[in-house]
């Protein structure tokens, strides 16, 4: 409150905040991430096409898009279910429920993928009766998709369920008195109301299941061009003293994620400027 | 068409929300239903509309038990306070929802819904916000594009819900009188829930006045204001003087004064209270009427003045509201008479 202060105003500091975030952002994920891109300058750009364009990467890069893209879209149809029965119904054990949805948050990756490779192992409890159908999970590509479901599915109940909650009940009874019926109410009112939290939920189980590697390698069986992910890739590089191999590959991800969420990011924004939240 | 309620009960909890109301709404009345928050007025309105049901009680229109229908099914149009218009849609869109959603067999073709919704869009005079979405709109536009989407089903029955009651003062006062001319125009069977007894006087032809779950007076606006039924209507509409008085024999005592030239009127004996409009009581010169005070501040504005006076009765720290005309002009430290030209008497506890 100094007197000489010429402009004032009414938010004051963001001097000191965007200081602090731009340091941050810059020490905690730019300057890694610059790291991670000098690290390929090692490699000639024929060096860099050969092995991101190699079979075994390309098979891994799609296994891990095109697979987390799959879990992250059962995760938006799933988590929209749960949010809806955990906001709109009131049934014993719901705060259970709802604290369970949060599991996948805290749990450690490796234990969830231990735990999910043993019940969906042919002898597991959930493997021994799909065996029996002729369906295997475990050490298949199944598998992966399994375990991304689980730790995506936080995501989208997460980011739905307060909106979900806020949404006015009138407008359900105006279009009820209009004459809309329930699916109409549902497909036509609710829904579209809850897309651009739909569309961050999607996008945010999506980059996790990008990401995931603990429990995804548990339960994949990582056999090259068939269940091994693009992160599980970048490890076997390393291991092997491959780091520019490993850092290409990583980069790859990297640019492919950013592309992605990007555009979430941008078909949000235009969602959200026809939906404002308020 | 005409709507009849038939002992409406409604109980969430240990609360009565309506404690037996009955009602009989004619073809083409617009209706007010008056009274304080917690009356029970948005719960009679919802129930009438199918959003909640009675707990016991009978509703139909034109003599056809409605409750055996749905909200969609009874082509009641609604109105609520907050508008409840749909965000996601445009101006255009939320007018033709219900339109759109009719089941197929009466479903409108795109140029039938077209044409309905322009033709909606000019009734309120908005049609240049077709395309607008509701967050750019003002209040009191959003509330006309809600009436607007609740009139293009052709309700036979529309419901307003405190239609103004989100508005600034200046805007409601616009729509009251647009409100008005349009059930001329349409004379669509409407009923609107106020707690503003203003508005109900100024729009109703016909109100009905709630108070704790029941309904206290039925009547034109004149009726209500000129001859409340009880101390509750006389107090809750139009601004009244209220004297804590005793009757005994004939009687009116003030403070144990008796007061002159005021009768019980058949007033039961007893604690009553005496209640007279602020415009009714007549000003003269000291000892002229059947109360006396002392003038303590005076107001000017409009065609009235505005005084506080301390009366002398009673214990003598009384203080009474009276708008008088301007052509006597009062001054602070005045003593005055003062004699009502109109009053009424209601015992204590009504």
């Amino acid at each position: 409150m100094s007197a000489t202060a010429g402009r004032r105003s009414t938010l004051p500091g963001f001097g000191l905040t965007m200081g602090l975030t731009l340091t941050w952002l810059s020490v905690i994920i730019l300057i890694p991430l610059a790291g991670l891109f000098l690290k390929t300058f090692e490699l000639s750009l024929d060096q860099f096409w050969g092995i991101v364009t190699s079979r075994r990467t390309l098979n891994a890069l799609k296994i891990s898009f095109g697979l987390s893209f799959a879990a992250a879209l059962v995760n938006l149809v799933m988590g929209t279910v749960i949010v809806w029965a955990l906001v709109r119904y009131r049934f014993p054990a719901r705060r259970l429920f709802d604290a369970i949805v949060d599991i996948p948050f805290a749990l450690p990756t490796a234990v969830a993928g231990v735990a999910l490779s043993s019940l969906f192992a042919q002898q597991g409890w959930l493997g021994a009766p799909l065996a029996a159908l002729g369906i295997k999970v475990a050490f298949t590509p199944i598998g992966i998709f399994i375990a991304m479901i689980f730790i995506g599915i936080p995501f989208v109940v997460r980011t739905v369920q307060p909106v979900l909650i806020d949404l006015d009940p009138e407008i359900e009874e105006a279009a009820a008195s209009l004459g809309a019926s329930r699916w109409h109410t549902v497909f036509r009112v609710i829904l579209p109301s809850l897309i651009p939290a739909l569309l961050t939920g999607f996008a945010l189980a999506f980059a996790r299941a990008i990401g995931e590697y603990g429990s995804v390698i548990f339960i994949a069986g990582n056999l090259p061009n068939v269940s091994e992910i693009a992160p599980l890739l970048i490890v076997i590089r390393l291991s092997e003293f491959r780091y520019a191999d490993a850092t290409a590959i990583a980069v790859v991800m990297l640019v492919a994620s950013f592309l992605i969420i990007f555009a979430v990011n941008r078909l949000q924004r235009w969602a959200q400027t026809r939906i404002p939240t308020h | 068409m005409t709507i009849e309620l038939k002992h409406i009960v409604k109980k969430f909890g240990a609360f009565t929300a309506l404690d037996g109301v009955d009602l009989k709404v004619a073809d083409g009345e617009l209706l007010a239903l008056l009274g304080p928050s917690g009356s029970g007025k948005t719960t009679l309105l919802r129930i009438i509309a199918g959003l909640d049901w009675p707990d016991a009680g009978e509703v139909s229109f034109n003599g056809e038990n409605a409750l055996a229908q749905g909200a969609g099914e009874r082509h009641v149009g609604f109105v609520f306070q907050h508008y409840a218009l749909f965000r996601h849609m445009t101006v255009f869109e939320n007018i033709a929802f219900g339109l759109r959603v009719q089941p197929r067999a009466i479903r409108k073709n795109e140029a039938g819904i077209r044409a309905r919704v322009k033709e909606l869009l000019d009734l309120v005079q908005l049609g240049w916000l077709s395309d607008r979405y509701p967050n750019q709109l003002s209040g009191g536009q959003r509330q006309r594009i809600a009436l607007a989407r609740a009139l293009a089903i052709e309700p036979r029955i529309l419901l307003l819900d405190e239609p103004f009651g989100a508005l600034d003062a200046k805007v409601r006062k616009e729509l009251r009188q647009w409100l008005r001319s349009l059930h001329s125009e349409i004379s669509v069977t409407s009923i609107f829930v106020t707690h503003d007894q203003e508005e109900a006087l100024e729009v109703a032809n016909r109100v009905v006045v709630m108070d704790r779950g029941r309904i206290v007076q039925i009547g034109t606006p004149s009726e209500v204001y000129d001859n409340p039924a009880t101390a509750f209507v006389h107090g809750f509409i139009g601004e009244s003087i209220v004297l804590p008085v005793e009757v005994s024999q004939g009687c009116v005592r003030l403070g144990g004064r008796p007061l002159l030239d005021i009768s019980a009127d058949g007033a039961a004996c007893g604690a009553s209270k005496l209640f007279i409009r602020r415009h009714d009581m007549q000003v003269g010169p000291a000892g002229s009427g059947s109360l006396e005070g002392t003038v303590a501040h005076v107001r000017s504005f409009g065609p009235v003045q505005r005084a506080e006076v301390a009366l002398c009765a009673g214990e003598g720290k009384t203080v009474i509201e009276i708008d008088a005309p301007r052509d006597r002009a009062l001054q602070a430290g005045d003593l005055i008479g003062l004699q009502p030209r109109r009053y009424r008497i209601f015992a204590a506890q009504d």
